[in-house]
């Protein structure tokens, strides 16, 4: 399968998520918080903390510790830029 | 109670109607004591968006009292920053407007109504059409059919300002105590109020005010002098935080309907506005089922559906919570604000149902105006105790 | 015929559905996850096929979240959404049952300590579903820090995946800790051998075991660099001049465990001590609900085993099955209580922990509130009930709804309705207001 994060494409295998997709492409935080703008990952990897988000095919806010890609699948790290209407 | 022996007040309620008549009292030289049985700000208050609305108001005293209010809240906070430090006053005072958004051609009609009375009245409207509108408003569906804006819609966040006005309480000598049940009035000869009951004791004060919000009603008829007040129950959706997607508050016209139905089945229509920690804000449902406070799916349903319609790109926005809580109703829709003359020194300060926290500033001013007979704010009559909507025979 | 929905598929929920299914009693098992397992049995989702099998009779509905449980006349109505996870475009159930089992386990519960929030620090959990789910490790050098014997196997399936693992840092001292119960020693003796398995295991991997340690701090910039370890008092207090420096890239924390409860406070079942309060049938205090697992009490895999066949089978005699009384799983669960029981003496979170946080670190990963501000508010505002704290502070409003701070904001601020006051999530997972909006037909039970 073929999925492309943050623009660049990479390969996935079936029932992989999108947490280790974003770690094999070589990052350990793809969101940024909104009041300090930190860095966020992994925390709990079991869905539990939220701290993974990630934007998947233009849709914000899901957990990259759940998601198993798909192929095609737009991988976005998730900040606080405004929404284009 | 460690360290109190009297109040000349003792508030029972320390939701945003109890902390402003406090506040109010207090600023006025009384001594005041506030008793909750719970927390400060932990039921009705903290299940309020904050609203200090004049848009959902139809003309009348309710809308008189708003105005009021409107006019002290900014004055009020001044006040309480000046007493207690700018970092404990900050409670996201935030003058944003609001826009009433009539989606269909039969919502036209009720709306230019309700804004030109509204306008005789002395509130600020200002018609848009649907570019103006989604100019301000730019997630807004293109399906408008008229658009007013009203720029006098102010939110404030009701548990930091009731903490804030409690806290001003304290820093004139007044008291406040979470935890602690008022079980009953001890009265004199003549069945004046000499002081409020705790378990086994006993709290000698001149006065009481009955600021109980949904539960003033079951708290009334223990002591006695009965007033008609019910809760009716409202739930709100909260989306994840997002970046800025909604300025204002945003609502259907058929809003100003729901508010002012006295129905008991579920009256819903869309309120959709941000706060400050980027979440969305989904309400509003009204329904009359005690103090039921299950989940209904259906609610939810309607809410979600709601907002869609007024802002399309919510559908895609996660929910991650959702929280109900108890109004206080009147039969006649207007608060109940002043003295019960069945018991010398009985006070109530309830009934504002979804528009407590805008209306609290000039409750609580009213209520010291009344109590140390200056001229009052607005005219009382309208709010007095003893009209047949909702004085209660004892024992009925 | 009726039907038992039974919600969470791990070593408790498939107990209960095969015990319903075995009295001929229809049932819906409802997971989250793509593959049974749950936390304690979780499978590679990239291997094909699975190692559980499911008798007959039971309908299971995999990548399936419940929202939310309401009541129904006569029972409860389970809304379920099926697809990938956190997609807008899942499918919408609603299953009316007039008996629900609970089984939806529990996760790592972590402490703050100053730098917890950079990337590198996982939960203990998130090692393990890490390594088992994708086979990956989180790191190359990593610590493993907590307390409990959980903390073990998280280590080995850290060694499995590649990982050199400096140290395991337990903060109690457990072996003074069993000492003090050995009825409940006694009950456990299965699960010693297994820990005795995990020791020799690590012992072939050279992996020390610190007794009365703990991180105390995380240092990095953008990501973690290195941890501080210290030496801990009996209360959790750091011993002076006992702080090490560790150059690692991943440090793994699990402090026990919490147990997930929102669907059981939605349901209005009494929790007791934080855990549902069940009785010998594993029924709750609402009729037509019960509970199995780890939502009852933290005891590991084989009590939540048996109470799910307890669960499974006094549901299928609730809906008219003629059903044999399971004594074997009874006898089973009362020894396994005990157990759970020594561990929890054994294994407490101690208050020293509160001393390790500065005004800067956050108690609130999700709104970002540092222990500063909640200690503002609890003292300058006067603030006193869980939910008013909530909104004053912000904390436990974000996106977890207080699941990783909850019971650490509450100890913090000293409020006692801490587990009911943060485990009330009506809503209880996440659901995208399209989703909301949908018209989903109920599937009454015939």
């Amino acid at each position: 399968m073929r999925v492309r994060v943050d623009g660049e494409e990479f390969v996935a295998e079936p029932g992989e998520t999108v947490a280790a997709v974003l770690r094999g492409s070589g990052r350990d935080a793809w969101r940024t918080t909104r009041i300090e703008g930190r860095p966020r990952g992994l925390f709990c990897g079991i869905g539990v903390c939220f701290d993974c988000l990630v934007v998947v095919n233009g849709v914000r806010d899901v957990r990259a510790c759940l998601r198993l890609v798909a192929d095609g699948d737009d991988i976005r790290s998730q900040g606080w830029e405004e929404v284009p209407s | 109670m460690g360290g109190i022996e009297s109040a000349d007040v003792v508030v029972i309620g320390a939701g945003i109607i109890g902390a402003a008549c406090a506040e109010a009292l207090s600023a006025a030289g009384v001594r005041v004591l506030v008793l909750d049985r719970a927390a400060p700000a932990g039921a009705t208050t903290a299940s309020g968006e904050g609203n200090v609305l004049l848009s959902d108001k139809q003309p009348g005293p309710e809308l008189e009292l708003a105005k009021a209010s409107r006019r002290r809240w900014p004055q009020l906070l001044d006040e309480v920053r000046e007493l207690i430090g700018p970092d404990l006053a900050e409670v996201e005072w935030d003058p944003k407007g609001g826009l009433v958004v009539a989606t269909g051609a039969d919502e036209m009609g009720p709306l230019a109504a309700l804004t030109a009375a509204q306008r005789a009245a002395g509130v600020e409207v200002e018609d848009l059409d649907a570019g103006q509108a989604r100019e301000m408003e730019p997630h807004l569906t293109d399906q408008l059919a008229a658009v007013a804006h009203y720029p006098d819609d102010a939110q404030v966040q009701p548990v930091l300002a009731t903490a804030a006005l409690l806290a001003a309480v304290r820093a004139r000598g007044g008291e406040v105590h979470g935890g602690v049940r008022a079980d009953g009035l001890v009265t004199g000869r003549s069945g004046e109020v000499v002081g409020v009951r705790t378990g086994s004791d006993a709290i000698p004060c001149g006065a009481v005010v009955n600021a109980c919000g949904p539960w003033a009603g079951h708290f009334s008829e223990t002591i006695g002098a009965p007033i008609d007040v019910l809760p009716r129950r409202g739930v709100v959706l909260v989306t994840a935080p997002m970046p800025p997607f909604v300025r204002r508050k945003v609502y259907a016209a058929d809003y100003v309907d729901a508010v002012a139905s006295a129905e008991a089945d579920l009256q819903s229509s869309a309120v959709v506005e941000s706060t400050r920690s980027g979440t969305v804000l989904i309400g509003s449902s009204r329904q009359r089922v005690a103090f039921d406070d299950d989940l209904d799916v259906e609610v939810l349903r309607g809410l979600a559906r709601g907002a869609i319609r007024l802002f399309p790109g919510l559908a895609a926005v996660p929910v991650m919570r959702a929280y109900g809580g108890f109004r206080p109703y009147t039969p006649d829709r207007l608060p109940v604000i002043g003295a019960d003359a069945r018991v010398p020194g009985l006070w109530h300060a309830t009934g504002h149902e979804g528009a407590g926290v805008g209306l609290a500033a000039a409750t609580g001013l009213l209520l010291a105006d009344l109590y140390t007979g200056r001229e009052p704010v607005v005219d009382p009559g309208p709010f007095r105790v003893d009209r047949p909507e909702v004085a209660l025979e004892a024992g009925s | 015929m009726r039907r038992v929905v039974v919600v969470g598929a791990g070593p408790a929920g498939r107990a209960a559905a095969a015990a319903t299914a075995a009295h001929g009693v229809e049932v819906v098992l409802v997971d989250s996850a793509p593959k049974l397992g749950g936390q304690y049995d979780r499978q590679d989702t990239r291997e094909s096929g699975d190692r559980f099998a499911l008798p007959s009779g039971v309908e299971y509905l995999p990548d399936s979240v419940v929202w939310a449980v309401e009541p129904a006349p006569g029972g409860h109505r389970v809304h379920v959404r099926t697809g990938p996870a956190d997609s807008p475009e899942r499918a919408g159930r609603a299953l009316e049952t007039r008996a629900l089992v609970l089984a939806t386990g529990a996760y790592d519960r972590s402490l703050p300590f100053p730098g917890w929030d950079l990337p590198g620090v996982y939960t203990a959990g998130a090692a393990q579903a890490l390594a088992k789910s994708q086979g990956i490790a989180v790191g190359d050098r990593v610590i493993v820090a907590g307390t409990g014997p959980f903390l073990l196997p998280v280590a080995t399936v850290l060694c499995s995946v590649g990982a050199r693992v400096v140290a395991i840092l337990e903060a109690n001292d457990p072996v003074t800790g069993w000492m003090k119960r050995p009825g409940g020693a006694v009950a456990g003796w299965g699960k010693f051998g297994e820990l005795a398995r995990y020791s020799v295991l690590l012992g072939h991997h050279h992996v020390p075991m610190v007794r009365r340690s703990a991180v105390i701090a995380a240092n990095g910039t953008d990501r973690l660099e290195a941890v501080i370890a210290s030496r801990l008092d009996h209360d959790w207090n750091p011993v002076a001049h006992t702080e090490r420096r560790f150059e690692v890239d991943a440090v793994a924390i699990g402090f026990g465990f919490t147990p997930q409860l929102e669907l059981a406070v939605a349901a209005r079942c009494d929790i007791e001590g934080g855990f549902v309060a069940v009785n010998a049938a594993q029924a709750t205090s609402v009729p037509g609900v019960f509970a199995a697992g780890e939502i009852t009490g933290i005891g590991g895999a084989e009590l939540a085993t048996h109470e799910g066949t307890i669960a499974g089978t006094a549901a299928a005699k609730l809906l008219g099955a003629r059903v044999r009384v399971p004594f074997r799983a009874m006898r089973h669960v009362r020894s396994g209580r005990r157990f759970a029981a020594a561990l929890q003496s054994a294994y407490p979170v101690r208050p020293g922990w509160k001393g390790w946080l500065r005004d800067d670190t956050l108690v609130c990963r999700c709104e970002e509130v540092p222990y500063g501000e909640l200690r503002r508010a609890v003292g300058g505002l006067d603030i006193g009930g869980v939910r008013s704290l909530k909104l004053a502070t912000r904390a436990g409003l974000g996106l977890c709804q207080g699941r990783v701070c909850g019971r650490n904001v509450a100890e913090l601020a000293g409020l006692a309705d801490a587990a009911d006051g943060f485990s009330r999530r009506p809503v209880a997972a996440p659901v995208r207001l399209g989703e909301l909006a949908e018209d989903t037909p109920v599937e009454s039970e015939r």
